[in-house]
């Protein structure tokens, strides 16, 4: 396509926006009513993920060598278990650095019990991991369970699998409810801009007529759609910004919660405009061009 | 080269429109098509830039089929036909100067020479005053006349014409016609459909005379008039 054709496809399609000006309201209002929703559900997705992953990033698994494992045998161990694939960590805690550990939890009577234990020390000797993700505790656990000189692997097998599926249904659920609220939209718009089009259909009659090929018709609806996504973000984006500038100011220093911390506005709010300017444009450009699909063929 | 081999149309509602028609025309031939109202000289001519295609039969332009044409050749083959369309088929929201200038903008020709060619068409029809009105705010005549500057603003190698002196007093209609008579003399090919006793008669060119769907008389230098 030339230069000049392309200028000409924006001002055709900008002079479209405004010349079918109740279609385009229509249109823009089902975009923004969208992204609205979006915009919040995303909001509240993404942060539920980040404290989800704030979880999945502490817990760690503990592998007990057995109490008759020497220095020699620890070792062999060690360098076993440092070969294991997807490990992110990997800390030896001596069986003393239990007690002391244990010691120190238990406070003012743990002093009376550490001195009991100085010399016959019940514990184990004990090796922290570790996954690069939560799904791999339970494989890792039961390869290390095969291994020499293991006498108990533990992790908090239960909190890990609630986790997991939780962490899967609301994506599930936040991906479809996102998904159904795309379409919905993209039919409103294809369907608005469809009673229009009725009255354009001689129009592209008469294009084809005189030798325009499908592209060049299409071309100005892309434009617009596009257009419409963009005036139809500008809405959404002040809510959800704003709203989310309130509640970082506001509630982020209140909330005491280990995990939970409102991902950082700074970046967060920059991604969030984007992606609901891509999505805006994506569904007028797809809303737009589905109107205009079946004309075509005459 | 046009040539229609035994073309025979029945549309979808079971109307014949055409009834095995053999005509051939050269390159820079003006021909008038002639015949009652309903004789299938629209038709006719729809077969040549295939906003129909034959039934039975089949037409060639410039040796090629044009119903074996890909869709996406099509818009091709009518860049090359200057139409005027009975009905004239301009695009009611956009202005004089627009309907015009989309003709060359389908074939992506450059702004400026869009610009020029176009406003000098817009002249050559006396329309250029009324560049920036759109197609409601002008009479039948002036319609006509944008849609006759659509259809040559691009020098195409055919101009057909369809009934394209009917809504026009008879001293714009030559100049219509003088337009068209310039053209062809260029090299040109003209085909007019046309109910004018006065122009076929006092310009002598080639009729062709239909009837019910068939082509009943077909001279050079020919006279209006079809009765067998
Ligand atoms: N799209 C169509 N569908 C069905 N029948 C049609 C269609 N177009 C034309 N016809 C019929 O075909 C016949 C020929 O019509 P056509 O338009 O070719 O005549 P014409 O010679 O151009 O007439 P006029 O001088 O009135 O313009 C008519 O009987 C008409 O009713
Ligand atoms: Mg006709």
């Amino acid at each position: 396509m030339k230069f000049s054709t392309a200028r000409r496809h924006i001002r055709e399609g900008s002079k479209n926006i405004i010349r079918n000006s109740w279609m385009t309201v229509a249109s823009v209002g089902a975009v923004t009513t969208t992204l609205i929703l979006v915009g919040i559900f995303l909001t509240l997705i993404l942060n539920l993920n980040q404290v989800a992953e704030n979880i999945e990033e502490d817990v760690e698994m503990t592998v007990y060598a057995e109490l008759t494992a020497g220095e020699e045998e620890l070792n062999e161990l060690e360098q076993n278990l440092s070969e294991l694939q997807n490990i992110r960590s990997l800390d030896f805690s001596s069986k003393e650095e239990e007690l002391e550990k244990l010691v120190e939890d238990m406070g003012d009577t743990g002093e009376q019990w550490g001195s009991v234990f100085e010399d016959s020390n019940p514990l184990n000797d004990a090796f922290y991991i570790k996954a690069n993700q939560a799904t791999q505790y339970k494989s890792l656990s039961e390869q290390i369970q095969g291994m020499d000189y293991v006498d108990e692997v533990s992790y908090s097998q239960t909190t890990v699998e609630n986790l997991l599926s939780f962490n899967q249904y609301a994506r599930y659920i936040g991906i479809g409810f996102i998904s159904a609220l795309l379409l919905t939209a993209i039919f409103l718009i294809s369907n608005t801009i469809k009673m229009t089009i009725i009255a354009r259909q001689e129009e592209i009659g008469i294009m084809k007529l005189v030798g325009a090929k499908n592209s060049f018709i299409r071309w100005p609806f892309f434009v617009e759609g596009a257009l419409m996504g963009v005036l139809g973000s500008i809405i959404p984006i002040g809510i959800v910004i704003g709203g989310y500038y309130y509640l970082y100011e506001n509630f982020n220093d209140k909330i005491n919660m280990a995990f939970v911390e409102l991902l950082p506005f700074n970046p967060f709010a920059l991604q969030i405009s984007l992606i609901l300017l891509g999505i805006g444009v994506f569904i007028g450009i797809w809303g737009s061009v589905m109107s205009v699909r079946k004309f075509l063929n005459v | 080269m046009i040539e229609l081999k035994k073309v025979s149309k029945v549309y979808k509602n079971g109307v014949g429109a055409l009834n095995g028609v053999d005509v051939t025309i050269n390159q820079g031939d003006f021909v008038y098509v002639v015949g009652p109202s309903g004789a299938g000289k629209t038709s006719f001519i729809k077969m040549m830039y295939r906003e129909e295609t034959p039934s039975e039969g089949q037409v060639f332009m410039n040796g090629v089929e044009v119903a074996s044409l890909k869709k996406k050749e099509v818009p091709y083959l009518r860049r090359d036909i200057g139409v005027i369309f009975q009905d004239f088929k301009l695009l009611q929201r956009k202005s004089v100067y627009e309907n015009v200038a989309f003709a060359l903008e389908v074939i992506e020709e450059n702004p400026r020479k869009i610009r020029r060619r176009v406003l000098s068409v817009l002249d050559q029809v006396g329309l250029k005053h009324k560049a920036r009105f759109i197609p409601a705010q002008l009479s039948g005549g002036e319609q006509q006349r944008v849609a006759i500057a659509r259809a040559i603003v691009n020098n195409p190698k055919l101009v057909i014409a369809d009934e394209p002196t009917g809504n026009l007093d008879p001293e714009t209609s030559w100049d219509i016609m003088q337009t068209f008579e310039d053209i062809n003399a260029s090299g040109t090919t003209v085909i007019m459909a046309t109910h004018s006793k006065d122009i076929v008669n006092q310009m002598r060119k080639r009729v062709i005379a239909m009837e019910n769907g068939r082509v009943v008389r077909d001279e050079h230098r020919g006279e209006y008039g079809y009765e067998v």
